[in-house]
């Protein structure tokens, strides 16, 4: 059944179809046709951001904690330029998007029209795909098609550009094509023969890491329980990057922590001595190999990735298995228990006294005392007044997130939403107001630094017009921390450029924008504090005055491999075999 | 892609001893990219090289199936067999791209190139570039009492060693359309 509309009626009705119920956007001239539809209908939901990079870090909130794709709708040409730090963050993370942006109509592109932008040009680089649709007729298939790409295979950001007069034309409306009919279809099924050598390698390795990555995020909830079911079967202790948190429980007794570079001692250690690494939907990004020659010298490599380009990309790996982690580890697990649950007992008993020792060395431990809160204190505190709530958790980006990603416990996927490939200040807070839309009644808190967050302050504006009750909390030292940090240990203490002299007064700013401010700067009154912005229905700020100089620890200097870590304030003296080689 | 053989229960002390390191000798490959017909996937493919720093050492591109909207992107390009099997799975990556050969190494290949050489000469060395066009079986496309157009196809080794030769003879002016490649047999 096809239905003459217009464009511009095309696009709701496919996005409809598609199953969506929010978009984040922001209008302007080249996309009044689409913003005319969406007026008058009432299944898909608008939230107007304040500035086009709130949007797509909104949706990419929104899709991170629903397994969802998330789509925005911006304007020509500076709405379309604005979006492209959040597209480019969208690919590094693998998030699925769907950006539609306005064009001038055809007839004017290449004359440098009003508000014109090469926008397919533009965002070639930092999309997954993207189109320009230059006929009615094609726009409704171009929009199934980009949700097929934006969510199979690896995920990531799709943009489609719609110039205005192809809004306002009229052509036939083609639903959504069956699956299984495009010519993109990336391989989910892993290699038989793969599973059955890494199975045998599990069943006799001594001393092996399950190194898990976002890519069991990405796989969906399911992958994270047969991650559970073969780390529990196997004894085979897991270690997640900063994307994979939670897709393995906290409270797991396999559980290690992050690894990388300001990941846990064991951990790391773990990584640097185990016989078999088993990368689960990771991609040995620098912040975890660290020097390379020098990356987990011991051990067999297996690769679990949906994508080919991921494997031997950094790192040389035995068993490379190409597929989606759900169905590679279902697989793994069948050939597993039809071998007979084998596990090497004797040497993994062995192993977990050994990683004993390392998890002795309590590598996040810090004292709160003195009158100055620490910054690892009120995430501590945060932890246990929110611990077994309904809680997604995003951050910004600096030492604020790396404490989030040590001190907060994560028992479940898509409950955490950070930005670490592109590493985006500005991310946390407009992502917070998208899980926020996913999850009304959902507690959702952004821990900030001061710095980051200011970078997209404006998305007060939207928390407050939807009475999003997101929960901001600044770790405020009025540095930029991570900067700042950095320049003690590696620039002779040369504080360039690393601080604000005018924050402005968050209580202040909250109350401008109609919302609660809570500051907080005595260790004392931290708990009462939090508890009222917990209490608080309706968007808060706390600004959480913490120690200015705190450096966060553990940490693996660029380019030093993991053995070399820097453990800061915390005791080094159990550090059993590795003594020498860890500097303090 | 395939991993190494790695001797079955060989795991007490690794096989990491046993695995080659990263190769960094340098291989130069064609690769036969077939890809939708579409606006800006070129530009996808040639993003893809400068973007993350690979070498192309040649590029044509043409419709190869009207119908089916295919063209036939021939990429001879230069790496570290690590930088070419990325390269290969990035360009297999590229949404439009449906399939991705390398003509080096799955068997043995026909690579042809057309040349356009200007030689401009007078007496002898108009004489000896004739003789030489002959030897390399180089066609006279246009001529002039000055000048030749000469027309050459073969491989990129065999034009080099013509526009070598035609230089101290008077090369002028060279187009090249660079390399087309075919597997050899079915
Ligand atoms: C200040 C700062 C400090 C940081 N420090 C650390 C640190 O100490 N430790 C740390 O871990 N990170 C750290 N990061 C983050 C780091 O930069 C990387 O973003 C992160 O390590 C990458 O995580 P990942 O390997 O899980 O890959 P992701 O970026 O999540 O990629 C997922 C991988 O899985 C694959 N995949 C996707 N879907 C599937 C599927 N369905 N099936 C199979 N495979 C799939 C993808 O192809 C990809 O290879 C830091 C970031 C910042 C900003
Ligand atoms: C958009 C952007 N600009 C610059 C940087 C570099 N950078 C990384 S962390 C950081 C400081 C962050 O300061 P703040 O948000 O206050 O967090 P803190 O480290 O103090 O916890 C900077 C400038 C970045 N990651 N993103």
């Amino acid at each position: 059944m096809t239905r003459q509309m217009t464009g511009a009626k095309m696009v709701v009705q496919a996005l409809k179809e598609q199953g969506v119920d929010v978009v984040f956007g922001y209008p302007g001239g080249a996309v009044l046709p689409i913003y005319d539809e969406i007026f008058q209908q009432n299944d898909i939901r608008h939230i107007l951001v304040r500035h086009e990079q709130g949007a797509v870090h909104a949706a990419e909130g929104y899709a991170r904690s629903t397994g969802k794709p998330g789509v925005v709708l911006v304007t020509s040409g500076p709405g379309a330029t604005n979006a492209v730090t959040g597209l480019t963050d969208a690919l590094m993370d693998s998030i699925p998007l769907v950006v539609l942006t306005g064009q001038v109509p055809t007839f004017m592109i290449g004359s440098d029209a009003f508000q014109e932008a090469d926008t397919v040009g533009i965002t070639r680089p930092c999309t997954k795909h993207n189109w320009l649709v230059k006929e009615t007729d094609r726009l409704s298939a171009t929009i199934h098609e980009a949700f097929h790409v934006a969510t199979s295979g690896r995920p990531g950001p799709v943009l489609i550009d719609i110039p205005k007069d192809v809004q306002f034309a009229s052509a036939a409306y083609q639903p959504k094509p069956k699956a299984g009919s495009r010519h993109y279809q990336p391989q989910v099924k892993g290699n038989m023969e793969m599973i059955e050598a890494l199975v045998e390698a599990i069943e006799t390795a001594e001393k092996p890491v399950l190194y898990t990555g976002g890519g069991v995020i990405n796989s969906g909830p399911g992958a994270s329980q047969l991650l559970r079911e073969l780390a529990e079967a196997t004894g085979i202790p897991v270690t997640s990057t900063l994307m994979g948190l939670g897709a393995y429980p906290a409270s797991g007794r396999n559980w290690l922590g992050m690894l990388g570079m300001h990941g846990l001692y064991e951990a790391n250690l773990a990584m640097h001595g185990c016989d078999l690494l088993i990368n689960v939907g990771a991609r040995f990004d620098d912040r975890i190999t660290g020097r390379i020659d020098a990356f987990s010298p011991h051990s067999r490599k297996a690769h679990i990735d949906i994508d080919p380009s991921s494997i031997n990309k950094v790192v040389k790996t035995d068993y490379p298995i190409v597929g989606d982690v759900g169905h590679v580890l279902e697989d793994l697990l069948k050939v597993w228990k039809a071998r007979g649950r084998k596990a090497n007992r004797e040497a993994l008993t062995k192993w977990w006294k050994q990683i004993d020792k390392w998890r002795a060395v309590d590598c996040l431990k810090f004292k709160q005392d003195g009158p100055v809160i620490r910054p690892q204190h009120a995430i501590a505190r945060l932890e246990a007044l929110t611990k077994g709530r309904d809680r997604y958790i995003c951050t910004e980006v600096g030492q604020h997130q790396m404490w989030a990603a040590q001190y907060l416990g994560f028992e479940d996927p898509n409950r955490w939403m950070t930005s670490g490939g592109l590493g985006t200040m500005g991310y946390g807070f407009p992502a917070s107001i998208g899980v926020q839309v996913a999850h009304p009644d959902a507690l959702v808190i952004n821990v900030a630094g001061e710095a980051s967050w200011l970078m997209n302050m404006q998305e007060m504006g939207t928390a407050v017009q939807y009475r999003l009750p997101v929960k901001q909390f600044i770790l405020n030292n009025e540095r930029l921390g991570m900067v700042r940090q950095w320049q003690e240990l590696l620039h002779g203490e040369r504080y360039s450029h690393s601080w604000s002299e005018s924050l402005p007064d968050f209580v202040k700013l909250a109350e401008a924008f109609g919302a609660k401010g809570i500051k907080c700067d005595d260790p004392a009154d931290l708990d009462d504090a939090i508890m009222e912005m917990l209490d608080h229905d309706g968007p808060v700020i706390f600004d959480c005055l913490v120690e200015k100089h705190e450096n966060c620890f553990p940490m693996i200097p660029s380019g030093e491999p993991h053995n070399k870590m820097l453990l800061g304030e915390a005791s080094t003296k159990d550090a059993i075999g590795t003594k020498g080689a860890v500097l303090v | 892609m395939s991993a190494l053989k790695i001797k079955k229960g060989s795991s007490k002390h690794s096989a990491y001893n046993l695995r080659p390191q990263f190769s960094d000798v340098q291989e130069t490959h064609t690769l036969a990219v077939l890809v939708e017909n579409e606006p800006g996937v070129l530009a996808r493919v040639i993003g893809l090289f400068s973007g993350r720093g690979y070498n192309i050492d040649s590029l044509t591109v043409a419709e190869v199936d009207h119908q089916g909207h295919l063209s036939r992107i021939t990429i001879v390009t230069t790496g570290t067999p690590q930088v070419i099997e990325q390269i290969k799975a990035q360009l297999g990556r590229i949404v439009p791209v449906h399939d991705v050969h390398d003509l080096t190494v799955e068997g043995r290949s026909v690579e042809r190139e057309l040349a356009l050489l200007k030689v401009a000469g007078l007496g002898d060395k108009r004489v000896e570039a004739l003789r030489l066009a002959d030897i390399f079986r180089a066609q006279v496309v246009d001529s002039t009492l000055e000048s030749f157009v000469f027309q050459l196809t073969g491989t990129p080794d065999k034009i080099d060693a013509f526009a070598d030769l035609m230089r101290p003879l008077g090369l002028i002016e060279i187009a090249r359309t660079g390399v087309a490649a075919l597997a050899r047999g079915t």
